[in-house]
């Protein structure tokens, strides 16, 4: 069985970005990119899936600019067989992301598709539904804890008031959530032998994909900034402060 | 213009984050009316018909949405959806499922987490974890939403005069079943409905002591219980307690955190709190940061010692 898995290239996590003087977004020039870390759980999972044997081959695929070919080489030091790179300098939205995937899955026919549940730098949390949505397939979003077996998978999934278990017909689509697995780090050989797999480079014309935002942001501001607080002595104090200054309690 | 709120229920009454999607959409402009799609849900439905603000609520009634499976309801939102120029959902674990399924089946952009209504076709929305906040205009016709709950006042549960009109349900799709649920049972306020959370991190050092420390707290105090990350990583807590860029998003009148580091993932979450109380014995914390109020000391004799003379 193949599974197809979508990866982003993101600030890294660690990096507090800044918003830019003329407001027009964040500064993103010199900052370290990562892949984002709900990709990587993707693809760990997608690893484990090949290590039981249920998985046959994993492609991995990605679309942005030429430097997302880092992403992809450190999705197949983890472990994917080959990459795609669908390659365009356009601010693509996730509606224009999962066009692009689907025409990915209409030609490698993967039975299965497991993506992050958001990216870290929009937050959108949309595209592994969106592309569901356009294959008509199945989704669970949130996954703690995926089993594959024949042609169903059982998923668990992170809900706002516990879990929820639900069953999909396969091919179908699947998000990670955080508690899915501890992705592995890439050790040196394998980073070596993923310079050497294979790396197709598309363009959104060849998959025939109007990939034109529909978003505009028409300007990107700093949040309110909390003031700074202040340190009490001791819990008395604190009582204090809270009944009598913020009156909360 | 008109509004259309998929609600979010379990059957019998309405889940709160709903009234605050009503309230954006009443900020937006134009009727609101509320889709019910459930499964013997006529109480529901005639809870949505009373909150403020809604002028109609369609409920689409059918063992197609017992188990309220995304790809059912995206499928009825769709089937319902053709007079409307805003639809919109809670940015919670089912309108984020739900949301981006119908936008992509209409061909239209979604704008996820709003937190303000510019105008009709303007928005703001936080982005990379809450450090920047983005103004998004949509270009499509029909503009399809989640909304931040702790950013819009939830529309008052009566005084509306909606009526209830019935519509087919859709058919089963057939890709996805529900298995089963593990809910977390609580008798403690819902975490993004409190007024009061006590939350703890990985200070705490295990699940016994956190429940040993932050129980007597939250007891004293009425409050809901939350987690870093980190805490729930190391399962102290399950999942459905954490609070941050990726869990849950809260605004409490009052939100101490105990025993945490106070990571940006974590203050996503959180910085829209009234007032932050941090006790950490760390007085190099990040989380004293956005504190109103810092306490330098050691959890363990700091919060019992709060417990007994609050």
């Amino acid at each position: 069985m193949k599974v197809l898995v979508p990866v982003k290239r993101v600030v890294d996590y660690n990096v507090k970005v800044r918003v830019k003087s003329d407001n027009s977004g964040v500064d993103i020039a010199n900052v370290k990119m990562s892949m984002n870390p709900f990709c990587e759980i993707a693809v760990e999972e997608a690893v484990r899936l090949k290590e039981k044997g249920v998985v046959t081959e994993i492609i991995a695929v990605s679309a942005g600019i030429t430097q997302c070919q880092e992403t992809l080489r450190n999705a197949m030091a983890i472990g994917a067989d080959r990459a795609i790179l669908i390659e365009t300098d356009v601010d693509l939205q996730p509606l224009a992301v999962a066009k692009l995937l689907k025409a990915v899955v209409d030609k490698e026919q993967p039975r299965l598709v497991i993506l992050g549940k958001q990216a870290i730098d929009d937050d959108a949390n949309q595209t592994g539904q969106m592309l569901a949505a356009l294959l008509g397939w199945g989704q669970a979003t949130f996954a703690s804890k995926v089993e594959v077996a024949g042609d169903v998978a059982t998923v668990t999934r992170e809900m706002d008031g516990g879990l929820e278990t639900i069953s999909l017909k396969l091919p179908a689509i699947i998000t990670t959530d955080l508690r899915l697995n501890e992705p592995r780090y890439a050790t040196l050989p394998n980073i070596m032998k993923a310079k050497k797999k294979e790396l197709a480079i598309v363009k959104p014309a060849d998959l025939g994909v109007d990939v034109a935002p529909r978003l505009t942001t028409l300007r990107v501001d700093e949040p309110p900034k909390r003031q700074g607080g202040v340190k009490v002595a001791d819990v008395a104090a604190l009582i204090d402060k809270l009944k009598n200054e913020a009156k909360v309690i | 213009m008109a509004n259309l709120v998929i609600a979010e229920h379990d059957h019998g009454s309405l889940k709160a984050a709903t009234l605050n999607v009503i309230s954006a959409a009443t900020a937006i402009g134009g009727d609101v009316h509320v889709l019910v799609a459930g499964h013997n849900a006529s109480a529901a439905a005639s809870a949505a018909a009373q909150v403020a603000g809604v002028s109609k609520v369609i409920l689409a009634d059918g063992a197609a949405h017992g188990n309220l499976l995304s790809e059912n309801a995206a499928a009825q939102v769709v089937a319902n959806a053709a007079s409307y120029t805003h639809i919109l959902a809670a940015a919670t674990a089912y309108g984020k499922s739900v949301a981006p399924r119908v936008a992509a089946l209409l061909d239209k952009a979604q704008i996820s987490d709003i937190i303000k209504v510019i105008d009709a076709d303007t928005f703001v929305r936080p982005i990379y974890a809450g450090n920047a906040y983005a103004t998004v205009k949509s270009n499509d016709s029909v503009k399809v939403l989640t909304v931040r709950g702790t950013a819009f006042a939830p529309a008052a549960t009566s005084g509306g005069t909606g009526t209830v009109e019935s519509v087919d349900c859709v058919a089963d799709s057939g890709v996805s079943s529900f298995v089963s649920a593990e809910v977390t049972k609580s008798e403690r306020p819902e975490l993004t409905a409190a007024k009061i959370i006590v939350s703890g991190g990985r200070g705490l050092g295990s699940g016994d002591k956190y429940r040993e420390v932050l129980t007597p707290l939250a007891d004293k105090l009425g409050a809901a219980l939350g987690a870093s990350r980190a805490a729930v990583d190391a399962g102290y807590v399950p999942n459905d307690y954490q609070v941050g860029q990726t869990g849950k998003i809260v605004a409490p009148d009052l939100y101490i955190a105990i025993g945490m580091s106070g990571a940006i993932q974590h203050l996503a979450g959180m910085k829209d709190s009234k007032v932050i109380v941090a006790i950490n014995k760390d007085p190099d914390a990040p989380i004293f940061g956005v504190a109103d109020y810092g306490l330098v000391a050691d959890l363990f004799e700091a919060v019992p010692e709060l417990v007994a003379k609050i």
